[in-house]
């Protein structure tokens, strides 16, 4: 030792960081990535491997030569964006319109807000939303679910997703006991053979990775549970007053992205309220927002536009509702 | 059901290296160097001057200030000088130099090992005792102990609180001063109790010292109102606020002293020293030092006389290992780095903590990712990445607002944080610009 460092207190860290908090998330993602090479097979794999791809290379070119700054893609966020990203894609969506979304992600939602932690909406939903809306056909053609080894059951490539399914019937004028024969089982939806984005069919694959995601704290409770809680109390209301038209809370909780959404991307942190309180709030208008749409609105699912008008409301959030303050009130 | 603080707080490795290891008494060094501030507050006025012959025990500064303390002599011998060293805070500072010659102590101090328990003084003499004898908080706030027991008019105390919480990793004196000298603190326990007026007194204990929970809980049957309280392990329990609320659910109020909600803490090791200055009429000169860190040879804890230089704990522990990287006066959650190893020990140095080169160098500072483990920790219920963006911007106003005052400086939140951020040395500042702030406007 020739001189002692001197530097301020704590001297010892956690140990915690960006790079095994993304790393954490993508590990939790890989029970959904493997259902979903078993139902969708090659198409998926190409197309995750695709997306973390683009996202990886555009984060470099735009660090790299556009900003001339630090280059950050070892942190692991680019991975999980490119992840989460495929995994809202339908699995024979086009290769270069992956690449768009990539683009968009990360060029557009991440860096021009001047990269990880400074971006306001989820870089994965701003690009499926981007796709969403600039290619409705092909992100709304839903290729059967197949199990990898099973032989041809039907002779149909395509076809509705469960919220589909009822959305239309809904609109035709049917009910639900005439629609029940034509949506899928329980046992499958939570398993994942159904028509729907790559990554979000199995809500048992999905909830193991939020175990996960629990175990190792890299998420809390409070914006799943809000978040869950008031779609199961929305649609319990409505069903109890009508379930000839409204369908029952548990269709709600296993179908379309709500796994996926409320697990891994309601909880971005870059993109939600810091505090126990303003992430109760954001749980609880996320939920509501989805439900709205669902059963109102004209999309038939409402995950991806509930989390994204939800993190404009972060800031705001943010300021609205602090934390309780030790000794801000005299208890007796 | 083990009780503790509910707001915020961390678990951080406990890495108790020393907690086995006996007391072990510290040779008397050959020089001493006695900063004539040791204490929160006024610095003591010096009354010794080059050539004066000293006894250990001896009077050489007195507190002057109504937040001030004596000071002794903690060996014998002639005053050299009273010259400028580096002191725990890396600046110079003045202090008292003295040459050591043999070991003679003050005629008045009783140096028996028999325990005495009887206490024929009423409350003010006692708290005239402590003031005689330099007593301040040994946690390491050094607040003088005896201004502590004058409670202000108006309020009430009803509950003396025990410190023995020891949050901070490494550190085992406090530990080790409870298994070795348990009778000794219940009695100063009961002295300061008759000091305060108070009927009631618990000691407040972690349960990773268990030995120290069932030797002091069956020591406690003995003393009328004395009680221990087994708490569970969360950092930083130790903190005054924190401890309170988890023994009694009370809550002090920001910015207001513990007197507020009528109680009055105190460390272990102090009711140790206040036991030894008004039985054995002993002042407070030397204290139990735990010398700890992964690469020292043989961690240990040291009765040490005030004033003696590190270095020579440290060749008593096995020497300075090659691989030291950072040097720290107390834990390594609120500890000082020292700058020298010539820093004298002080009233309020706790343990010297040698860290290695390796866990000396900080992590890489990253983006904010807002993630929100800062406001899940911070044990105030503060917003630390909200605190140190507003002190870089130098919105003092609004970090006054935001509450940076509440901060007690525990790191939780840079511990805690996955980007690596200094958010304590941002709050730190932060701390120091908004108190001018605030006393500034004061004057106008």
């Amino acid at each position: 030792m020739i001189l002692p460092t001197i530097s301020g207190s704590p001297h010892v860290h956690g140990e915690q960081s960006i790079q095994k908090i993304m790393f954490g998330v993508v590990i939790a993602l890989v029970p959904a990535f493997f259902v979903s090479i078993y139902f969708f097979g090659f198409d998926a794999l190409k197309l995750v491997v695709v997306s973390i791809a683009a996202c990886l290379l555009f984060e470099y070119l735009i660090q790299k030569y556009l900003i001339k700054g630090v280059v950050t893609i070892n942190d692991g966020s680019a991975v999980v964006t490119g992840l989460l990203l495929a995994f809202n894609v339908p699995s024979n969506l086009p290769v270069w319109i992956m690449i768009v979304g990539a683009f968009v992600a990360i060029g557009i939602a991440k860096m021009s807000y001047g990269g990880i932690g400074k971006n306001i909406f989820n870089p994965a939903l701003v690009g499926r939303v981007f796709l969403l809306l600039s290619f409705p056909v092909q992100m709304t053609s839903w290729p059967v679910a197949k199990p990898l080894f099973a032989e041809k059951l039907t002779d149909a490539i395509t076809g509705p997703t469960p919220l589909g399914i009822l959305k239309e019937g809904l609109d035709e004028g049917r009910t639900i006991s005439e629609l029940t024969s034509e949506l899928p089982t329980y046992v499958t939806e939570l398993l994942g053979q159904h028509g729907g984005s790559l990554g979000e069919v199995s809500a048992i694959a999905l909830l193991l990775g939020a175990f996960y995601l629990f175990y190792r704290r890299i998420i809390s409770w409070h914006i799943p549970a809000t978040y869950l809680g008031t779609v199961v109390v929305f649609s319990g209301i409505l069903w109890l007053i009508n379930p000839g038209i409204y369908i029952n809370p548990l269709f709600h909780l296993v179908t379309g992205g709500m796994m996926l959404g409320v697990f891994f991307m309601a909880t971005d942190m870059v993109s939600s309220p810091m505090s126990a309180k303003g992430m109760l709030v954001f749980g609880f208008g996320a939920g509501l927002i989805t439900m709205l749409i669902r059963v109102w609105g004209a999309y038939p699912e409402g995950v991806s536009f509930a989390i994204l008008i939800m993190n404009a409301f972060t800031p705001l959030i943010n300021k609205g509702f602090k934390p309780k303050r030790f000794g801000e009130i005299l208890k007796t | 059901m083990l009780k503790t603080f509910k707001l915020g707080g961390i678990h951080p490795e406990e890495i108790k290296l020393s907690s086995d290891q006996p007391i072990d008494v510290l040779p008397v060094p050959k020089k001493v160097f006695i900063p004539v501030s040791q204490n929160l507050g006024a610095p003591s006025k010096v009354l010794v001057k080059k050539g004066d012959i000293v006894k250990a025990g001896q009077l050489i500064a007195k507190g002057e200030a109504f937040i001030s303390s004596n000071l002794h002599s903690s060996v014998s011998g002639t005053v050299m000088k009273v010259d400028k060293v580096i002191d725990t805070s890396g600046y110079k500072r003045e202090a008292i130099v003295i040459d050591v010659d043999g070991d003679e102590w003050d005629d008045t101090i009783d140096r028996s090992e028999q325990i005495k328990h009887d206490c024929p003084l009423s409350a003010k003499e006692i708290i005239e005792k402590l003031k005689e004898m330099g007593i301040v908080g040994l946690g390491g706030a050094t607040f003088p102990s005896h201004v502590k027991l004058m409670v202000p008019d108006g309020k009430k105390a009803d509950l003396l609180i025990i410190n023995g919480v020891e949050c901070e990793p490494y550190l085992t004196s406090d530990h080790r001063v409870m298994m070795e000298k348990g009778e000794e603190i219940m009695i100063g326990t009961t002295i300061l109790m008759k000091g305060l007026g108070v009927k009631k007194a618990i000691i407040g204990i972690e349960n990773n010292k268990k030995d120290a929970i069932t030797y002091l809980t069956d020591l406690a049957d003995k003393f009328e109102g004395t009680k221990v309280q087994t708490l569970k392990v969360k950092y930083p329990q130790g903190g005054e606020k924190q401890l309170i609320k988890a023994l009694t659910n009370r809550e002090v109020p920001s910015g207001k002293l513990p007197i507020e909600v009528g109680c009055v803490v105190n460390n272990v090791g102090t009711a140790l020293a206040v036991y030894e200055a008004v039985q054995k009429n002993k002042p407070l000169f030397e204290r139990v030092v735990t010398v700890t860190g992964k690469s020292v040879n043989k961690p240990a804890n040291f009765l040490v006389r005030v004033g003696t230089p590190i270095s020579e704990l440290i060749d008593q522990a096995g020497g300075l290992p090659q691989d030291t990287g950072k040097i720290i006066s107390g834990g390594p959650m609120m500890g000082k780095a020292l700058v020298s190893l010539d820093t004298p020990v002080v009233k309020g140095t706790s343990g010297i903590l040698l860290m290695t080169d390796r866990e000396s160098k900080r992590v890489v500072v990253q983006t904010c990712i807002k993630c929100g483990k800062c406001i899940t920790v911070c044990p105030m219920g503060l917003e630390p990445y909200l605190l140190s963006n507003l002190i870089q911007h130098e919105e003092l106003e609004d970090a006054e607002k935001e509450g940076i005052m509440d901060c007690m400086e525990c790191g939780s939140c840079q511990y805690t944080c996955p980007s690596g951020r200094p958010l304590l040395d941002y709050i730190r500042v932060g701390k120091n610009r908004v108190g001018q702030m605030i006393r500034n406007r004061g004057k106008k």
